[in-house]
């Protein structure tokens, strides 16, 4: 039985600038965020990143490490805007492919079955195709209908948070939505898994029922264990949205000055700071 | 006798009506006022409609307003994100969606403001509304109207309008845009695809609502929108929205 558990560090060492990384969870939900800052300590640059577009985003795209950003949204749920990476966009920074969701799920598609692409209707008419003219469409064979052919996006590899893991790389998530992590995972040559808590692979099934067992082994190269790993995203059942914590991120975000002292406080060291940090804003939120 | 009907409440009534004749289908409705209209519907004449808790779950009954079913209600259906994209794939769906831009062919912009390799401002991004206006009918809500929303062209298209769907031999044939349900109006859509005024809320005048839209209208008389009965009017203020929520997007 291969033993795949490895440290975050460990694991994001396998990333090279330059390469296509996908990110699991949806929004401001059960993001990967532990390897997220993992990746935002490394030198890796110049990344493609394909992400239905969280806190995630914003944090890459404020540190330089996204070259081209594929999305239907940028969201914080609870704050429908992420101001790092409106900022940068507004500044022009980053190359952009903006497409439907839908889009965005049918290439990952087309990725995880090996073709070349998957036609949808999505994006007939819009502003998508004019934006993106690499994109194709194409005639149906069977009757008038032309459908955009959606091109595989081929991941390098993906970044997915889940509750609970084994040490092979099976992975269970015990919330009220897969979002589309074994979507992303299958599209991928490789996958890093952070799980909450790392389990024994007999007790997998005291916590849910095995329809929660979505993803497996043959998908997952690294597990890496991150109590906390989606902070500030929701990570439900084991916890909520730090919607205070979020709140300071955003108002932070929006002026240079307090960015740079929220980036020192919260993201210039090792996890275990960042967890003792954030410890330490709400003790400071509930004396003050 | 129930005190007049406000103007949010003749909103929720318009957004309801978008949803007469649908069948068993997923009502889908962004912001207070659409989901206060589908719920309305939903309890009078719409009784099949399907109502999700804006997450992964299918309500036999709603969530309190603007909750989740965490929150309460009671579940009838499991259908996480990914299983939406194959409900409107379906066509078993009609959407209320909100609009930072609307033109005057019904194009729709939740995109950015601006240049798009440069926008001046980035808003959330086109979403769904590309799939949603090619796979079934689209209905908007636009709380505040103004020349800022209702613009000449919109900055970056996303959901598609009347004007767009030449090219694609029979691939947009499932293209439907309703009405435009406003805080001074509801607009239809003329023979040529372009907006046209279908009603006018009362105590509005046409004149304000040209001095509200940034294109031209074909304006001629028009009715005034149909105000709730008494029995709307008691489900919306006692049963589903007790706390006056409403008022927050449309104040009196």
């Amino acid at each position: 039985m291969s033993d795949k558990v490895v440290t975050a560090k460990e694991a994001i060492a396998s990333i090279r600038s330059g390469m296509t990384i996908g990110v699991g969870g949806w929004g401001s939900r059960r993001k990967p965020m532990a390897l997220i800052r993992e990746l935002l300590h490394s030198d890796i640059k110049d990344l493609t990143v394909v992400s239905f577009g969280g806190p995630d985003v914003g944090l890459l795209a404020e540190a330089g490490k996204i070259k081209k950003l594929v999305f239907g949204f940028v969201s914080l749920d609870s704050i429908p805007l992420d101001p790092l990476f409106s900022s940068k966009r507004q500044g022009g920074h980053i190359e952009t492919e903006e497409i439907d969701e839908g889009m965005v799920v049918a290439g990952l598609r087309a990725a995880a079955q090996r073709l070349d692409f998957l036609p949808i209707r999505a994006g007939l008419g819009s502003g998508v195709l004019p934006a993106n003219p690499h994109l194709e469409t194409i005639a149906s064979p069977y009757s008038d209908d032309v459908y955009v052919a959606m091109r595989a996006l081929n991941l390098d590899a993906a970044l997915i948070h889940v509750n609970r893991a084994d040490k092979q790389g099976n992975g269970q998530f015990l919330g009220p939505d897969p979002y589309f992590d074994e979507l992303f995972a299958t599209a991928a040559e490789t996958t890093i898994m952070s799980a909450e808590r790392i389990v024994p692979t007999e007790k997998f099934l005291d916590e849910g029922s095995f329809h929660t067992l979505f993803i497996n082994r043959m998908y997952v190269s690294h597990v890496v264990a991150a109590a906390q790993g989606a902070h500030f995203t929701s990570c439900e059942p084991d916890y909520e949205r730090d919607e205070a914590f979020q709140k300071h991120y955003v108002e932070s975000a929006r002026d240079p000055e307090a960015w740079a002292k929220f980036a020192e406080r919260f993201l210039s060291g090792p996890e275990d700071q960042y967890l003792a940090a954030v410890r330490d804003f709400h003790q400071g939120r509930s004396e003050g | 006798m129930t005190t007049e009907a406000t103007r949010a409440e003749v909103c929720v009534v318009a957004c309801a009506d978008t949803y007469r004749g649908v069948g068993e289908i997923l009502g889908h409705a962004v912001g207070i006022i659409p989901t206060l209209g589908a719920r309305l519907a939903k309890l009078t004449f719409a009784p099949n409609l399907v109502m999700s808790d804006g997450e992964a779950f299918f309500m036999h009954t709603p969530p309190p307003l603007g909750k989740t079913a965490s929150s309460g209600g009671v579940l009838e259906s499991w259908l996480p994100f990914g299983k939406v994209f194959d409900v409107l794939a379906t066509g078993r769906r009609q959407s209320i969606m909100g609009a930072s831009q609307i033109d005057q062919y019904g194009n729709q912009n939740i995109s950015l403001i601006g240049d798009r390799s440069h926008p001046k401002r980035q808003l959330i991004g086109v979403r769904g509304a590309p799939g949603n206006t090619a796979n079934h009918r689209v209905d908007y809500w636009v709380p505040q109207h103004s020349t800022r929303i209702f613009v000449e062209e919109v900055d970056m298209v996303s959901g598609v309008g009347n004007n767009h769907l030449e090219g694609f031999g029979t691939g947009l044939k499932y293209h439907q845009l309703g009405q435009i349900v406003t805080n001074l109006c509801v607009f239809g859509y003329g023979p040529e695809g372009r907006l046209e005024v279908v009603s006018v809320h009362p105590g509005v005048s046409l004149n304000e609502i040209e001095e509200n839209t940034g294109f031209s209208l074909a304006t001629s008389e028009v009715p005034t929108t149909r105000i709730p009965d008494d029995e709307e009017l008691r489900l919306i203020r006692e049963v589903l929205d007790p706390k006056g929520i409403r008022s927050r997007e449309v104040p009196e």
